[in-house]
């Protein structure tokens, strides 16, 4: 969950062939991807798995054409968008179903959503690496505290105590209270 | 600058849970994808009987000449080689 390399950087990369550099981008974005598919459109499984491959294989394919190399995570953003809304027009050809279904109200409030959780997912790469498993762990898998207390190694009964003083380094550092530690840093 | 409460934080975090791993896996492997499609387009187009046997029998002649048959790979080359 590092980052190292800002977006800039990583297209740059990727164009110039570094297959570990396109496996990072796709692991920076997957998780906008399908949060964007499956919450903001609802889209299936079955569905969402398409479009998360098609927005990959169209992004691969078209990545020499992206005019700014920092607009990445737009450009990939209203790639899957437009994927979706394709997807839903597809499948209303079968079902007819209204046009305010294919484009729903709330889509553009849940992706404003998911553009303001990736930047906090970002900054994560700024906190010590176990602030990073734990908040990841227990807020986005979902994970309880006896998972997480097995998997870190650490009595259950500190989880909670441990979550809320990485969740306030989070918060320092998003509100420009502390500096961002180095990527890797284990600490 | 925004202000965030924990309960904010949470949601934010909680909103960005992983992709199945095997889709991102499936996508940090179209480099290698997109060199076997290339791959077999170059070779087809030096070599007629094979390219023939693309078109008649996609996937035979894929299994044939011992490429792997990934579904998303077969389905670019019909496309290219409009086989269907």
């Amino acid at each position: 969950m590092a980052q190292a390399l800002s977006d800039t950087e990583l297209v740059a990369r990727c164009r110039s062939g570094d297959q570990q550099a396109w496996a990072e981008l796709v692991e920076r974005f997957s998780r906008y991807v399908y949060a964007i598919s499956v919450q903001a459109y609802r889209l299936s499984e079955a569905d969402a798995e398409d479009v998360f491959q098609e927005v990959f294989t169209r992004a691969y394919q078209h990545l020499d054409g992206l005019r700014d190399d920092s607009a990445l995570r737009p450009w990939l953003g209203q790639l899957t968008r437009r994927l979706c809304i394709d997807h839903l027009r597809a499948s209303a050809r079968e079902k007819p179903v209204a046009e305010e279904e294919l484009e729903p109200l709330e889509a553009q409030e849940t992706i404003a959503l998911l553009d303001e959780a990736l930047s906090v997912h970002d900054a994560l790469a700024g906190v010590p690496e176990h602030c990073r498993e734990i908040l990841d762990r227990f807020f986005a898998r979902d994970e309880s505290y006896r998972t997480i207390g097995e998997a870190l190694d650490l009595p259950a009964g500190t989880i909670a105590s441990r979550i809320s003083r990485c969740l306030a380094r989070l918060r320092d550092l998003l509100e420009g209270r502390t500096e961002a530690v180095p990527p890797s840093s284990p600490r | 600058m925004s202000s965030y409460d924990e309960q904010r934080l949470a949601r934010l975090i909680g909103a960005l849970p992983p992709a199945p791993e095997a889709w991102v896996r499936a996508a940090q492997e179209l480099p290698g994808a997109r060199a076997g499609i290339d791959e077999i387009v170059t070779r087809a187009e030096a070599d007629a009987a094979f390219r023939r046997r693309l078109i008649e029998d996609l996937e035979g002649a894929l299994q044939a000449e011992g490429y792997e048959r990934d579904p998303a790979l077969v389905e670019e080359l019909r496309v290219r080689f409009r086989s269907k």
